[in-house]
């Protein structure tokens, strides 16, 4: 698609926008091809004292367990990513759906969904989020579906602000005139010209969805043990920080350097499409 | 000779581009302007005047600057005095009145505050005397009621008192030059003719000189002694403004002139082909400016840039002087005389009432009613015939159209079409065969215009909702509607950003076309395009009723442009018909007090 590529030129053509672009791209890739690089399985463990630094057979030591740090490193981004890559999709489908209706229609409607939004909005959503994993357990699909739905709450408000906007442009009205149907206004007319905003929010959703995920793994809901997770791993290891700090630097840096650099993408994106409209003062 | 208040010399204005080609906003500006003189600089959009108009108190937009030249205000340059300098400068020696005042004035701040951060500032009064000055210059403005005026906020005064104001408060600071952007644009034309009467005064009276930008020769013609057009960067012609009015020589000028509907004219006005050079083009350029849309243009003009010659008083940049001051090369078109209309009537409203809210509950519990904006409106409009709907600001011009077009509910009253449609109700209760026959036109091209779709598209789109045609048969009648609206068919796949103004209400025109209405409603859509690219617009509109017979509803602020294209006329104030009756009537013998006087503000 050639709006594609001209969105991704317009990231990298800046220095921060090539750096966050390389970044999300490496982790993607990782993420994808890791089972083939790694050199031991992620629950191997090493028969040897615990908390080895670093050597020449485990490059980033071994973690409690005795387990290599590099593998489960290497490994831990994956559900993290599966989950909130998917998580955001949703909630920035569902969370648009109903801000452009809300926008659009205005009225009762609108005050019916940015109502209810307020009541979720009121509901602190970690301890919900817990009390959704206690009942119906963290497989995936459960995490894609709650976070989905409790970051689309945010994307309501975003996409009804952005509606309202355009809704007063004279080519809506130029629509209406004509006789187009409500669905065909919103869909040809209102969401082409939201869109860049929606994709701005959703780049910001997805860093702050990997934090959350990463927060529920570190309190021990997100992922299962022994599957490798990044907050998982910082959660056990870092007791024995000041002893063994590579089990949780690792983790750290990865996490970080993901999230650093879908910040840096969202920023350089929103520059790009012309979203984020700062410029030097006046005077 | 004194020295000149202020001289400019070879200013050039605009930023450094792509593989470090100078990108020219303003190119090679020589002006010297002696102490109470008033110069207007007149151009069209993009021509640069507003940044050379800053420059000369030392600003540049943002991503501009100097690239060559110097300006010097009594011997000082803006842009190398040290802050402390420019300070007292700007306010003190010099004082900008700006377009919007309704925008340049803090809304949350009462105008006390205001003006007396000025006085603070720029005058040597004790604070105790801040006061009498206050209202000392608000006299001198004709504010009514001085004292109510200093403690009320921005939004409490009407547009034409916070311009008022504006100048107020330009004035605090006893400057000596006055620099004036667009300071009347958009105000009512009665407001209008007030603003501009007191400007003339206050140059009499206080000798202050006044640079006065505006797209509008004929408001400059009001204040202004000297005159300077402005093209594509560079000042064309200067000189008295007089010679400059009766006599024009540089071909840009004389096509101006010759661009302006005026009232009582014999002929239509004549547009001037083609687009203005962009900046981006003007360093490149070797020749004339105006080369490109010349009549007269020569391989010279093309090859050489033409110097500033002297013609008695005045200068003109044109290799061509001698067949431009023989004239004869802009005929404009006769008016033609109305069309033979017959009476077959194609729409009429009768009694039509508008009100924009509903009483709220505590208003019908007392037997209360909002106020209506449009009240017992009748009309009806023939087949082929062209009405015009003038008045000022709020007298419900454009709601009377967006309840014809379905997009504003009404009160009372109906509106039928053929004498078959019912057009009473909103736009979801009509059949798509009557809402077919009605097509809308905004005002700015800019808003109307998806800019996310291909012209193309935006075509294409009453086509499929209207008519079942095939795909081949659509792309050609996209063609031919680009065609008829003067555009090439290569337009199609561009997006509204890559095209001017005058070429996006050309689009927006060719959409209204495709659904085959029998009724165009125009809402102002001329009053955002240059008036060389509106004389296009308003020549496109009688060919296409001489062509289909498509009647048109032209709502208008501007008269002369309503005698030129309109048969008949209605005259509305306060939402309500003061007059009404054919055009060459009304203008010639208006009746209402109301019509005498929006005719005797017409510059």
């Amino acid at each position: 698609m050639s709006s594609a590529v001209t969105i991704l030129k317009g990231v990298t053509a800046t220095r921060s926008g090539k750096i966050g672009v390389v970044l999300v791209g490496f982790h993607l890739l990782l993420a994808l091809v890791a089972p083939w690089l790694v050199p031991y399985e992620f629950d191997a463990q090493t028969a040897v004292i615990d908390h080895a630094g670093p050597s020449l057979a485990h490059w980033a030591g071994l973690d409690t367990l005795g387990r290599d740090v590099l593998t489960r490193t290497l490994l831990g981004g994956r559900e993290a990513l599966l989950v909130t890559i998917f998580g955001t999709g949703l909630a920035v489908v569902w969370g648009s759906f109903f801000g452009v209706l809300a926008g659009y229609l205005g009225g009762r409607i609108d005050e019916l969904i940015m109502r209810s939004v307020d009541i979720f909005l009121a509901i602190p959503w970690m301890i919900f989020l817990l009390l959704v994993i206690a009942s119906f357990g963290n497989a995936p699909m459960v995490m894609i579906l709650t976070l989905g739905f409790f970051y689309g709450i945010g994307v309501v408000r975003m996409a009804r602000a952005a509606t309202l906007e355009v809704v007063v442009k004279d080519y809506v009205l130029a629509a209406k005139a004509r006789g187009e149907r409500p669905l065909s206004i919103m869909m040809t007319e209102i969401l082409p010209n939201v869109r860049d905003v929606l994709m701005v929010e959703s780049a910001m959703r997805w860093s702050w969805m990997l934090l959350a995920f990463s927060a529920l793994s570190f309190l021990g809901f997100g992922v299962t043990p022994p599957t490798p997770d990044w907050g998982l791993m910082i959660a056990n290891s870092r007791i024995y920080l000041a002893l063994a700090p590579w089990p949780v630097l690792m983790p750290m840096i990865a996490l970080s350097s993901l999230i650093i650099g879908i910040n840096l993408t969202a920023d350089a994106l929103a520059k790009s499409l012309g979203v984020d409209k700062t410029t030097r003062a006046l005077v | 000779m004194t020295a000149p208040l202020l001289s400019i010399e070879n200013l050039s204005i605009g930023f450094t581009g792509l593989n470090d080609q100078p990108v020219f906003i303003v190119r090679d500006v020589n002006l010297t302007l002696a102490a109470g003189e008033t110069l207007g600089l007149v151009g069209e959009s993009g021509c640069g005047k507003s940044s050379l108009l800053l420059a000369m108190m030392g600003y540049y937009k943002q991503g501009l600057g100097r690239l060559r030249g110097g300006i010097a205000y009594d011997g000082q340059d803006p842009g190398l005095v040290s802050p402390q300098q420019l300070q007292a400068l700007r306010g003190g020696g010099m004082a900008l009145i700006p377009q919007n005042a309704g925008q340049a004035l803090t809304p949350t701040l009462r105008i006390k505050a205001q003006m007396v951060e000025v006085l603070r500032l720029h005058s040597d009064l004790a604070p105790g005397a801040w006061q009498a000055r206050c209202l000392a210059l608000f006299e001198r403005v004709k504010l009514p009621d001085p004292e109510q005026m200093l403690n009320r906020y921005p939004h409490e005064l009407s547009g034409g008192q916070q311009q008022r104001v504006a100048i107020a408060m330009a004035l605090a600071g006893e400057p000596d030059l006055l620099l004036l952007d667009e300071p009347t644009t958009g105000l009512d034309v009665t407001t209008q003719v007030g603003v501009l009467a007191l400007l003339q005064e206050i140059c009499q009276d206080l000798n202050t000189a006044m640079v006065y930008v505006s797209h509008d020769i004929q408001v400059i013609s009001q204040v202004c002694n000297q005159i300077a057009i402005m093209y594509a960067g560079e000042i064309v012609e200067m000189g008295p403004r007089a010679d400059l009015l009766t006599q024009p020589v540089h071909p840009y000028t004389q096509g101006l002139l010759a661009s302006i509907p005026r009232l009582n004219q014999q002929t239509l006005p004549h547009p001037i082909a083609g687009e203005m050079l962009q900046p981006v083009h003007r360093g490149s350029n070797v020749g004339c400016g105006y080369a490109g849309r010349c009549p007269l243009a020569t391989d010279q003009c093309r090859a050489t840039a033409p110097l500033a010659q002297p013609i008695a008083d005045r200068w003109v940049k044109c290799h061509e002087v001698t067949a431009a001051m023989a004239g004869e090369f802009i005929r404009p078109a006769q008016k033609l005389l109305a069309a033979n209309l017959g009476d077959r009537e194609l729409l009429s409203v009768a009694d039509l009432s508008i009100r924009y809210q509903a009483p709220t509950w505590l208003q019908s519990l007392r037997g209360q009613q909002p106020p209506a904006i449009v009240r017992a409106v009748s009309f009806g409009i023939q087949k082929g015939e062209i009405v015009g709907l003038v008045g000022e600001s709020g007298s419900g011009k454009s709601t009377i159209l967006k309840t014809i077009a379905g997009l504003q509910g009404s009160l009372s009253g109906r509106i039928t079409l053929s004498g078959t449609d019912d057009l009473t109700g909103p736009v979801e209760s009509r059949p798509r065969g009557s809402l077919r026959k009605v097509q809308l036109v905004f005002q700015n091209p800019d808003a109307s215009l998806n800019p996310r779709k291909t012209i193309g598209e935006i075509l294409r789109r009453p086509l499929e909702l209207y008519f079942d045609l095939a795909t081949g048969v659509m792309d050609q009648a996209v063609d031919a509607l680009l065609q008829r609206v003067n555009l090439p068919e290569s337009y199609k796949g561009r997006f509204p950003g890559q095209l001017s103004g005058g070429e996006k209400q050309r689009v927006a025109i060719a959409r209204a076309l495709a659904a085959k209405p029998e009724l165009i409603l125009c809402d102002e859509i001329t009053s955002a395009l240059d008036v060389s690219v509106q004389a296009a617009i308003l020549k496109l509109l009688l060919d296409l009723r001489a062509d289909s017979g498509v009647s048109l509803l032209f709502v208008s602020h501007d008269l002369a442009v309503v005698e030129t294209l309109c048969d008949s006329v209605l005259v509305l104030e306060g939402g309500e018909v003061r007059e009404a009756g054919l055009c060459a009537e009304v203008f010639k013998n208006p009746q209402h007090a109301y019509t005498q006087a929006l005719l005797a503000s017409v510059l």
